[in-house]
């Protein structure tokens, strides 16, 4: 599904991403874990194409993405949601998800047609607010969400383009135990029809969901394999998932 | 609906009731409202409905009057060739400035938009040949056909009545359309509009362009209300006047350019020309800015958002 070669990213002196190797396989749940300014997020800033890429490849269900926008990323099937909520504050939950369904359906250089009238964007919008748990809040402004339901509509808009590969950056981020239930279940239920690469500090939902992970620590991958031969790895031990969790 | 109608009849019977009232004289400043609504309109565009501050529409607005002026100098005063011509050339102009600016953000794209159009200020007024810094005067006004003579002052205001409903009609669609939700969304956020899938600066580019060719019309028009064109119609303070307009009338709000440019003719026609006033009439902008203080400070919707916010209440 995707494959890095030797991506690396540099920000002035500081090697954020160097020279990184990442397999994603077809329909896994692949888990990117590693320390605060490991260069995660920087990883998936670049596959997405927010961020160039210094060197390496980016390879995309065999195609070399490295040199591609974006926007045309996102048609080729990537999606990625934010660490920090980024979404459409003053639209409403159902505005919010059917311009992310517009994107994937049909040329949005249309300047005639009210888009209101679109039947068919709105029906997509309410069947992903449903499988992100909004259906109740399609007609509240975006901005008066709570924590959690803001979480929620950032994946869904992640899922609304439509995407065969879902960058997840850290949704758990700030969520209490329950609200982080509600997303495992969420990436649980899409596993089966999308491939999902997995940036996330809790390791209880990582072990859960995780085929494969992958331990950033300094820009480097310095172990990829199964869950178990991660937990028994002592380097990954060593730099980032210390004793408790290798005793738990 | 109901407000459009309402509207429309308030501006379809504005010069017949100052025709009845012996006072002619307003039906001229009607039109110079709705030639102002309009530029204000290509204004709010990009600046309220695409959150892209252009502080140099005048550029565009400036440049619609210039190519008019210009060809009715040169003997060329039809308006079906004129209009049109003034229409690209400020789209073409919009297209450049739009293509450097549109690389910048924030202040940086309000000086260089502001920086671009008072280039194109001081072009004209080395322009020698077209008058310069003293301007152009016009032969007289655009030759429509149909038997229409636009120099009567009735059927100018109501050519550019219909010209200011179609313009208006046009913008509701857009902003209403796929493209305009699009417009929308970048400007709430831009990162996640890219992130979606959407090519933010073509969709920006694409909106600055629509926004300068309107402006170009109502310059087109503008040249015409007076049979006069002079470079102050580029100057940074004309920019800053279709911007006050959009804020006094409520930027972003449908209304808010016709609103605000009608509010702020209205205040300039009573307030400098006030008897009252006597010599102070002269700082008629004093009272002016305690006005749009007091939107900016207390109705940051503009004049538009309180009449909305007054009819939910």
């Amino acid at each position: 599904m995707l494959e890095l070669r030797g991506l690396t990213k540099r920000f002035g002196g500081l090697l954020a991403v160097d020279q990184v190797d990442l397999a994603v396989k077809d329909g896994e749940i692949h888990a990117l874990i590693g320390p605060n300014g490991a260069g995660k997020t920087t990883i998936i800033a670049q596959v997405s194409g927010s961020l160039d890429a210094d060197a390496g490849e980016i390879l995309f269900r065999g195609r070399d993405l490295t040199r591609l926008p974006q926007h045309a990323r996102v048609k080729a099937g990537l999606a990625r949601s934010f660490q920090i909520t980024s979404i459409f504050r003053r639209f409403s939950v159902l505005d919010n998800l059917a311009l992310a369904v517009q994107a994937r359906s049909g040329s949005s250089l249309s300047f005639w047609r009210p888009v209101a009238g679109e039947k068919a964007l709105f029906d997509e919008a309410r069947a992903i607010a449903d499988e992100v748990g909004l259906s109740r809040r399609l007609d509240l402004v975006a901005g008066n969400l709570a924590h959690g339901e803001q979480r929620a509509l950032e994946v869904g808009l992640a899922l609304a383009t439509r995407p065969k590969l879902v960058l997840l950056d850290e949704p758990m981020a700030g969520m209490g135990p329950e609200e982080s239930q509600r997303i495992i279940a969420l990436i649980e239920r899409i596993r089966a029809r999308v491939t999902v690469l997995l940036v996330e500090h809790d390791m209880d939902a990582v072990f859960r969901l995780a085929e494969r992970i992958s331990v950033l620590v300094s820009g480097r991958v310095i172990a990829s394999g199964a869950p178990q031969e991660i937990r028994a790895n002592a380097e990954v031990r060593r730099a980032y998932l210390g004793d408790e969790l290798a005793a738990g | 609906m109901k407000k459009t109608i309402f509207v429309l009849g308030l501006a379809v019977a504005f010069p017949l009731v100052m025709n009845a009232l012996d006072q002619a004289f307003y039906i001229g400043f009607g039109a110079r409202v709705l030639i102002y609504a309009m530029a204000a309109a290509s204004l709010n565009l990009v600046l309220g409905y695409g959150g892209m501050v252009s502080f140099g529409h005048a550029a565009f607005f400036g440049a619609g009057a210039y190519v008019t002026g210009i060809l009715a100098v040169e003997g060329l005063r039809s308006a079906w060739i004129a209009w049109p011509a003034a229409v690209a050339v400020a789209a073409a102009a919009a297209l450049v400035i739009g293509a450097l600016s549109l690389r910048t953000r924030g202040v940086y794209f309000i000086m260089i938009t502001l920086a671009f159009a008072q280039m194109m200020y001081y072009v004209f007024v080395s322009l020698k040949a077209y008058g310069g810094d003293d301007g152009l005067s016009l032969p007289g006004r655009s030759t429509l056909g149909f038997g229409l003579e636009l120099g009567d002052e009735l059927t100018w205001y109501y050519v550019v009545l219909v010209l200011l409903a179609a313009v208006l009609y046009l913008l509701h669609r857009i902003v209403h359309s796929r493209f305009g939700r699009v417009i929308e969304a970048i400007r709430e956020n831009e990162t996640r509009a890219a992130a979606t899938g959407y090519p933010v600066y073509g969709y920006k580019l694409a909106c600055f362009v629509i926004s300068g060719a309107i402006a170009g019309l109502a310059g087109a028009l503008i040249a015409n209300q007076s049979s006069y064109v002079g470079p102050g119609l580029l100057h940074w303070v004309q920019s800053g006047t279709l911007m006050i307009m959009v804020i006094l009338g409520g930027v972003g709000r449908f209304w808010g350019a016709p609103i605000g440019a009608a509010v702020l003719l209205t205040l300039e026609e009573t307030l400098s020309g006030s008897e009252a006033l006597g010599q102070y009439a002269l700082h008629w902008q004093l009272p002016v800015g305690v006005v749009l203080l007091v939107i900016v400070l207390y109705a940051p919707q503009g004049i538009a958002g309180l009449i909305a916010g007054r009819r939910r209440a």
